[in-house]
C-alpha cells in the first residue's frame, strides 16, 4: 500500500505546474468484519478501500478532489491526471481563498505497527466458542488500516497500524445488558476468554429485577465509558477555535465569562501512546502534548491552520474538523473500590447513549442511560434501572458538582467504522458528581 | 474518471461453487460548494467507485468489497468471500437459500431537468455569496454560510439468477444558515433544520430570487431569535412544522419498525425496539388519523428508487394505517427471518458495505386541516419549526427534540417569538395524542443524508414528507 502511494504521489506531482501546489492525503484499509447475534453469524466479509484526497492550491485558490485507490496505477494515475486537470480548470473561476493554508515541508514521518493478529479465516472458530450459551450481540473488526500524506515540497508521512476490536453486548433473557470491546493488536486466545468470562459474571448482576427511579436529581458515579462520550461533545461544537468564532461552542461562557469548570478537571491532546498519527490531512504535526483545559480553566483550544489565518491565533495544528483526536482526561484520588460506598446512594451509570446538546450555549447535553447502570443505596448496588433520559449541563458534572474522580484512568478505543475503521482512543476515568438530573 | 465497466463479463469471471453470486457496482460522486462568513470554504469533488462481491454458501452469505473491479480481481474477491461464508456457515443465525436475492430487472432514472453541468462552479459561488450577503443582515450575525452538495450515484446489480438493475441519481443538499451572537448569547436558524432540504433534483433548483429571500428571511430570524424570551416550560399543545416531523417521523416510528432491531441485530449498535413482532397489525400506534407510508415512488423526494441494494422491486405500502401498525421495514431477508410481510428497504451505504434494514422515504400521508384550523385548536402551547436537537433511547421509546424557532400560540392565535423551543415524550403515547394533522398545503418534503446505523457503521439517505401536525399535552421546556 505504501509503495502504491509512494508512486501514485511521485507521479502526480510531476504533473503540476510552477505556482500550483499540492497535498494528497490517504486513508486505507483492508478489514474483515463479522457481525454477531444471538452468539451466531449474522453478515461476515471483507473490504479493502483506500481513498485518496487532493488538496490543490493555485491562483489564491484551494480546490479539492478524491478517488477511490483501485491499486492499479494506470488507473489511479488517470484518476489522479483527470482530478487535476479539472482543479486546475476550477482554480479560474472560483472566488480567492483569502486562508488558505500553503504546504511547507516540516519533516517527514514513518510509523509501521506489526502485530499477531488474528488471521481471517481463523477468526470465526476463535471467537465463537466463549460466546456459547449468552445472547451475544456484536462486531468484530479485524486488520491493518494506511494513512499517508504527502505534498510536492518533499514532505512525507505514513502510519500503518494492525488492530481488532470485538465490540460486543450480552444480553438478559429480560433484555438487561452489559458492554465489552475487546481490543488490541496481538491476539491472545486465552486473554479474550478471560475477558468474557469477566462480561458474563457483570451480566449475573443484570438478572436482578430492574428498579424504576424518578426523574429528579442524583448523586451519580460515571464509569470511564460514559465520561468519555461526555468528553466526546467537547468535539462537536465544542473545543473548536472557529466554533468558539462562529457562535456555535457549548465553551462560550469559559471564552467570553472567564467561567470555570472543577480544579478537579484537566484534559489534553495526548498523542505519545500512539492510538493515531500525529499528522493531520494537511500534513502538519501537531504537537505530541497539548493541555486544553488545566484544573478547571480553559488554556487552549483546538486551532486550524485556516482559523490561525482566519482569527490571528496561533495553530496548534488541529485537524480542519478541531476535533479531539487523541484526548487524555488526568486522574484523581478515588479509588474505583471505594466509588460504591462513596456514592453511598445514588446512581451508577456505566454506559450512556445517544448524547446531543440540548443547549448549546448552556452547556446542556441529554442522552439516556444504556446497559450495566445500577441503583446504589448504603453502599451497595441494589439493582439495575429502567432507562432514564437525562439533561444536565458539562457546567455543572464537570463544574461545581464534580466531587472526585478516579485515580486510573482506561483507555476507551474509537470503535466507529463509518466510511472506514476509525482511528484513535479516549483516555479518562470515572468521575463522581453529587447532584446530576434525569428527566424523563 | 469514471470507469466503464461490464458488471457481467466480471459475473462471468467469478468461479466459486456457491448457491448464489451477486455483483453490486455503486460509483457515488459528491461535489460540495460552501459559502461561510464571505470566503470560499469547499470547493471539491471526491468520487468512490467498487463491487461489492457477495456470494451465498451452505446458507449463509459472505461479501467481499473491493475497488479493484477487473475480472481477476472480482474473481478473487469472490473466492474470498466464499471462503469466509462457508467458514461462517457453521453457525450461521439463519440458513438462508436464494429467494433471499429476487431476480428482478429494471431501470430508473431520478427526475431532473438541468443536470449538474449547466450551472458552472463560479456561477454556483457566486449564488452562495449573494445568499450569504443576504443571510448577513446585521453585524450581531457573527457567522453565516451558504452550502449546497450535488451528488450523482450509478448503480447496478447482476446476479447468477438473472437480477439486472441500473438505477442513475442525481441528488441536492442545500441549505443557509446564520448565527447571531451577542457574549455567550448565541441562536443559530437554518434552511428547514439540520441539512434538511435534500432532494432528488437538478440545478433546476436554484431559483436566484427564491433563495435570496430565503436568506434574508433566516437572517432576521436569527436577530429575532437571539431578543427572544425562551419557550415556557409546561404540559401544552404543540403544533410541529414539517421540518422538524421530519425528525420525529425519522426517531420514533421509522428505527423503531426495522425488522433487523426487532431481530436483534442492532442491539451492540444502534439498539433494539420497543416494537415486537407479534404487535403487527395489533398495536395502535397512534391516534386514527395517523397514517404512515413506506413511499419510494414520491417524485423528488431524497430516497426514492425502483429497487433495493438486494434486488427487490420497490412499491409504496402502508406500515401504520389509521393508527394500527401493519407492516415492519423489513427486506427480503428480514421478511424470511421474521415471516412478517415488509417492503423493499434492504440498502447499503455504498459498494463497501453490505445492505441491512433502512428506512428510506418514511411519510406521514396528508389529513384534512389547514394550518389556521390546526393553530385555531390550541389555547395555550407553541408552533415549533427546524429540528437543531435530537436523542431517543435504545428502545426507541424516550425521545427529546430541540427546535430552531418557536412561535407561543394564545388563543388561537401565533404571537410572539420563542428561543430554544423542545419538547420530550415517549413513542406510542405521543402518538396517541395526535390531534390533528395538516392538509396537502401543509405538506413538506424533506430528508437527511446522515442516517447512521449498522456494524459496520453506514450512514445513508433518507427522506421524509410530512403535514404540519398538532399533538396535545406535551412536555415543553426552554433554555438553562
Amino acid at each position: 500500500m505504501e509503495k502504491n502511494f509512494n508512486n501514485l504521489s511521485d507521479s502526480l506531482f510531476s504533473e503540476l505546474n510552477d505556482g500550483e501546489n499540492l497535498i494528497l492525503s490517504f486513508s486505507g484499509e483492508n478489514s474483515q468484519f463479522v457481525r454477531f447475534n444471538n452468539a451466531s453469524v449474522r453478515q461476515t466479509g471483507i473490504v479493502d478501500d483506500g481513498d485518496l484526497g487532493l488538496k490543490f492550491i493555485s491562483n489564491g485558490r484551494t480546490c479539492r478532489g478524491g478517488f477511490t485507490v483501485s491499486g492499479d496505477l494506470n488507473v489511479d494515475l488517470d484518476r489522479g491526471k483527470a482530478e487535476i486537470v479539472r482543479m486546475r480548470a476550477e482554480a479560474q473561476e472560483i472566488p480567492k481563498d483569502p486562508f488558505l493554508v500553503l504546504p511547507e515541508n516540516a519533516g517527514s514521518s514513518h510509523e509501521i505497527k506489526t502485530a499477531s493478529g488474528l488471521p481471517f479465516e481463523d477468526a470465526v472458530d476463535a471467537l465463537v466458542p466463549a460466546m456459547s450459551g449468552v445472547d451475544f450481540v456484536g462486531i468484530w473488526a479485524n486488520g491493518r488500516m494506511f494513512r499517508g500524506n504527502a505534498n510536492n515540497l518533499g514532505q512525507k508521512h505514513w502510519f500503518e497500524t494492525e488492530s481488532f476490536c470485538l465490540d460486543y453486548s450480552l444480553v438478559t433473557p429480560e433484555h438487561q445488558m452489559v458492554k465489552g470491546s475487546f481490543a488490541g493488536s496481538d491476539w491472545d486466545q486465552d486473554e479474550y476468554e478471560t475477558y468474557v468470562k469477566r462480561s458474563r459474571k457483570k451480566l449475573a448482576l443484570m438478572e436482578r429485577k430492574p428498579v424504576k427511579v424518578d426523574t429528579g436529581e442524583y448523586r451519580t458515579w460515571f464509569e470511564s465509558a460514559a465520561v468519555a462520550d461526555f468528553l466526546g461533545m467537547f468535539s462537536w461544537n465544542g473545543i473548536s477555535e472557529a466554533s468558539l468564532r462562529q457562535g456555535c461552542s457549548g465553551f462560550g461562557r469559559m471564552r467570553h465569562d472567564d467561567v470555570r469548570l472543577s480544579p478537579k478537571f484537566s484534559i489534553l491532546e495526548d498523542f505519545s501512546p500512539g492510538f493515531c498519527p500525529q499528522f493531520n490531512s494537511n500534513g502538519e504535526v501537531s504537537p505530541e502534548l497539548l493541555t486544553l483545559i488545566e484544573k478547571g480553566a480553559l488554556k487552549n483550544t483546538l486551532v486550524s491552520s485556516r482559523s490561525s489565518k482566519e482569527y490571528g491565533v496561533e495553530s496548534n495544528f488541529a485537524e480542519a474538523g478541531e476535533y479531539m483526536r487523541s484526548p487524555k482526561m488526568q486522574p484523581g484520588s478515588l479509588n474505583h473500590d471505594d466509588v460504591v460506598g462513596q456514592l453511598d446512594k445514588g446512581l451508577y451509570l456505566s454506559n450512556i447513549h445517544y448524547l446531543n446538546w440540548s443547549d448549546n450555549a448552556g452547556g446542556r447535553i441529554t442522552g439516556l442511560t444504556r446497559y450495566a447502570c445500577f441503583w446504589v443505596e448504603g453502599g451497595e448496588i441494589v439493582a439495575p434501572i429502567e432507562t432514564m433520559r437525562f439533561d444536565d449541563s458539562f457546567y455543572r458534572f464537570f463544574g461545581d458538582h464534580l466531587v472526585d474522580v478516579e485515580d486510573t484512568v482506561s483507555v476507551i478505543p474509537e470503535v466507529e467504522t463509518y466510511g472506514g475503521r476509525s482511528l484513535g482512543a479516549t483516555t479518562c476515568p470515572g468521575i463522581l458528581v453529587d447532584s446530576f438530573a434525569l428527566t424523563l | 474518471m469514471k470507469l466503464d465497466i461490464v458488471l457481467k463479463d466480471l459475473l462471468n469471471a467469478v468461479d466459486v461453487p456457491a448457491q448464489w453470486v451477486g455483483l453490486r457496482e455503486v460509483y457515488e460522486a459528491h461535489t460540495p460548494r460552501m459559502i461561510r462568513d464571505g470566503v470560499p470554504v469547499a470547493n471539491g469533488r471526491s468520487t468512490t467507485h467498487g463491487v461489492m462481491v457477495e456470494v451465498l454458501a451452505n446458507g449463509q452469505f459472505g461479501y467481499y468489497g473491493t475497488p479493484d473491479m477487473t475480472p481477476q480481481g472480482v474473481a478473487r474477491a469472490a473466492q474470498k468471500a466464499y471462503k469466509q461464508a462457508q467458514i461462517a456457515s457453521q453457525h450461521s443465525i439463519y440458513a438462508f437459500d436464494e429467494t433471499a436475492r429476487p431476480s428482478f430487472q429494471g431501470d430508473y432514472q431520478s427526475p431532473y431537468t438541468k443536470d449538474r453541468g449547466s450551472l458552472s462552479a463560479g456561477n454556483l459561488n457566486k449564488l452562495l455569496l449573494d445568499a450569504y450577503n443576504h443571510l448577513k443582515v446585521s453585524d450581531k450575525i457573527v457567522s453565516a454560510s451558504s452550502l449546497c452538495q450535488v451528488i450523482e450515484t450509478s448503480f447496478r446489480f447482476v446476479s447468477s439468477n438473472g437480477s439486472d438493475i441500473n438505477q442513475e441519481f442525481l441528488m441536492l443538499e442545500f441549505d443557509l444558515s446564520a448565527t447571531a451572537a451577542d457574549g455567550p448569547s448565541q441562536q443559530t436558524r437554518t434552511f428547514g433544520g439540520m441539512r434538511g432540504t435534500c432532494r432528488q433534483m437538478g440545478m433546476e433548483y436554484f431559483d436566484k430570487y427564491e433563495i435570496l429571500a430565503n436568506a434574508n428571511r433566516i437572517g432576521e430570524q436569527a436577530l429575532e431569535l437571539l431578543d427572544a424570551d425562551d419557550c415556557p416550560t409546561g404540559e401544552m399543545d404543540v403544533v410541529i412544522a414539517p421540518d422538524q416531523m421530519m425528525l420525529q417521523i425519522h426517531e420514533s416510528i421509522g428505527h423503531a419498525l426495522e425488522v433487523d432491531r426487532i431481530l436483534g441485530d442492532e442491539r451492540n449498535y444502534a439498539g433494539w425496539s420497543f416494537v415486537k413482532l407479534e404487535d403487527f397489525g395489533k398495536l395502535q400506534y397512534g391516534s386514527k388519523i395517523m397514517n404512515i407510508t413506506f413511499d419510494p415512488t414520491m417524485e423528488s423526494e431524497f430516497a426514492s428508487y425502483a429497487y433495493d441494494d438486494g434486488g427487490l422491486k420497490a412499491t409504496k405500502e402502508y406500515l401504520i394505517k389509521e393508527g394500527i401498525l401493519v407492516r415492519g421495514l423489513g427486506g427480503q431477508e428480514s421478511q424470511i427471518r421474521s415471516g412478517l410481510d415488509g417492503v423493499a428497504n434492504f440498502r447499503s451505504s455504498g459498494w463497501n458495505r453490505a445492505p441491512i434494514d433502512r428506512m428510506a422515504n418514511i411519510n406521514l400521508e396528508p389529513g384534512d386541516s389547514t394550518f389556521d384550523e390546526l393553530i385555531g385548536q390550541v389555547k395555550n402551547g407553541v408552533y415549533m419549526e427546524s429540528n437543531k436537537s435530537w436523542s431517543i433511547d435504545d428502545y426507541r421509546n424516550k425521545f427529546q427534540f430541540g427546535c430552531e424557532y418557536g412561535k407561543l400560540i394564545e388563543n388561537g392565535e401565533l404571537t410572539k417569538t420563542v428561543k430554544n423551543p423542545n419538547y420530550r415524550g415517549i413513542s406510542t403515547p405521543f402518538w396517541n395524542n395526535l390531534k390533528g394533522v395538516g392538509n396537502r398545503d401543509t405538506f413538506g418534503i424533506y430528508g437527511t443524508p446522515n442516517c447512521g446505523k449498522g456494524e459496520p457503521n453506514q450512514v445513508i439517505r433518507v427522506g421524509h414528507a410530512s403535514p404540519a401536525c398538532l399533538f396535545e399535552n406535551i412536555q415543553v421546556f426552554g433554555g438553562v
